[in-house]
């Protein structure tokens, strides 16, 4: 759906002449449409923008919305997308934004300042413009949508140490592969830095233990085991010990307490004995 | 041929491996090791793995055969200082070293060793006077 040079020409001459009443009735229509949501002001230096730069790329020889001559109005059509995408409108919204130009071109053709012909051919331009920004908008919405799994992944593995020795790992969410390789790595990194002996993981924000989860649980206190530290799993509720059970997963030698609380008193007490058994033999 | 040195401290005997182990370096630092115990009369021994990047089967193998041969001697053998990667990849592996005790670093280790020859000790004495046949077949 490429336009020949003629048309171009056509097509800059158009926005040319009739230059304030497109970007007018194309701010109108887009108005209408967004329902107040953007205001009139910065819609209309949208339009402006948009309108300057098909003209800039239509005097250089725009034929085709990939070509090199039209690299300044991607980029525009790109700002644009990415702009309506981090402010929350929809691909739909942002794509027939840009379809109203048909619509004023139409306007145009029934007060015979334009051909129909002409309508037509500057209409699938149009359409490849609608297409860039949806495929733009798209990709700017997976960016972002990555971006907040890795700001998931980070804020929600803490490790923290809340006694002299002893880390906890407040497990919240579904604890898939990718997670469990994180807390992981995470909690044993901690064990060596810290030097901590003794580890807590908190299964309290954990929605459901299915084997899978129950399997990355265990491997992860096998290894914590492996490099000398304990591993306690706490904040069991009581469908999870159901399902736990019913699902005939074991856990074996591994320290299970209902609660945080009861897993930190589990683990002093632990260490309290040692104390408190060695204090009276200095004394004697 | 490489050796790892075998380092006495106090009656607990302190093996740093430093160097990629072969068959020849293992089965020389196995039977180091056993003299040395039986020599100092060591009811201890510390491996520290800090300097492994890589533990595998093999090492895993060496480590479980020290440990056994150290428990015949009544010496108890703590592997300390495994790195996070390792101790994953030995998970992965199905390895889980079973038979070893370990610690975070040689000191806990050591603390470890004293700890526990101290438990013992003290639960021999305290089941040899009340009933002497108990504390027979306990030990």
């Amino acid at each position: 759906m490429a336009l020949t040079m003629e048309e171009s020409g056509r097509l800059v001459g158009l926005l040319t002449t009739h230059a304030e009443r497109v970007v007018q009735r194309w701010t109108d229509i887009v108005a209408a449409l967004l329902r107040g949501r953007l205001s009139q002001a910065e819609l209309r230096l949208q339009v402006q923008e948009l309108h300057r730069s098909m003209i800039d790329a239509g005097a250089e020889g725009l034929t085709d919305i990939q070509s090199g001559s039209a690299g300044e109005l991607r980029a525009s059509l790109a700002e644009l997308s990415r702009g309506w995408a981090r402010q929350g409108f929809s691909a739909t919204e942002t794509a027939v934004s840009l379809y109203a130009l048909k619509d004023v071109l139409f306007e145009l053709a029934e007060t015979g300042e334009v051909e129909l012909r002409d309508v037509v051919v500057f209409g699938g331009l149009v359409d490849q413009m609608g297409l860039f920004t949806f495929e733009t908008y798209v990709q700017t919405r997976e960016g972002l949508i990555a971006d907040q799994a890795e700001q998931l992944l980070e804020l929600s593995t803490p490790v923290v140490k809340i006694w002299d020795g002893v880390v906890a790992v407040p497990l919240v969410g579904t604890l898939d592969s990718a997670r469990a390789q994180v807390v992981m790595e995470r909690l044993l990194q901690t064990l060596v830095d810290t030097g901590s002996p003794h580890a807590i993981i908190d299964i309290t924000g954990v929605p459901a233990v299915d084997t899978q989860v129950a399997q990355h649980i265990l491997k992860t206190v096998v290894a914590a085991r492996l490099m000398g530290a304990d591993c306690i799993i706490s904040g069991i509720r009581p469908q999870i010990a159901q399902t736990i059970v019913a699902l005939g997963i074991e856990f074996g030698d591994i320290a299970t307490k209902a609660s945080l609380a009861d897993a930190l008193r589990h683990v002093l007490r632990l260490t309290g004995i040692e104390a408190a058994r060695r204090q009276p033999r200095r004394e004697a | 041929m490489e050796r790892v040195p075998v380092l006495k401290i106090g009656d607990i005997l302190l093996v740093s491996i430093q160097i990629d182990m072969s068959d020849q370096t293992a089965l020389a630092l196995q039977e180091d090791l056993a003299e040395r115990i039986v020599e100092i009369g060591a009811h201890g021994v510390v491996i520290d793995i800090t300097a492994l990047d890589i533990v595998d089967s093999f090492v895993g193998r060496m480590l479980s055969t020290i440990a056994s041969i150290s428990k015949v001697l009544d010496a108890e053998t703590v592997v300390v200082g495994m790195r996070p990667a390792v101790a994953i990849t030995l998970v992965e592996l199905g390895l889980s070293l079973n038979g070893i005790r370990t610690a975070l670093n040689v000191e806990r280790g050591m603390k470890l060793i004293a700890a526990s020859r101290e438990n013992d000790l003290g639960h021999d004495e305290e089941v040899k006077d009340p009933e002497p046949g108990q504390a027979a077949t306990s030990a």
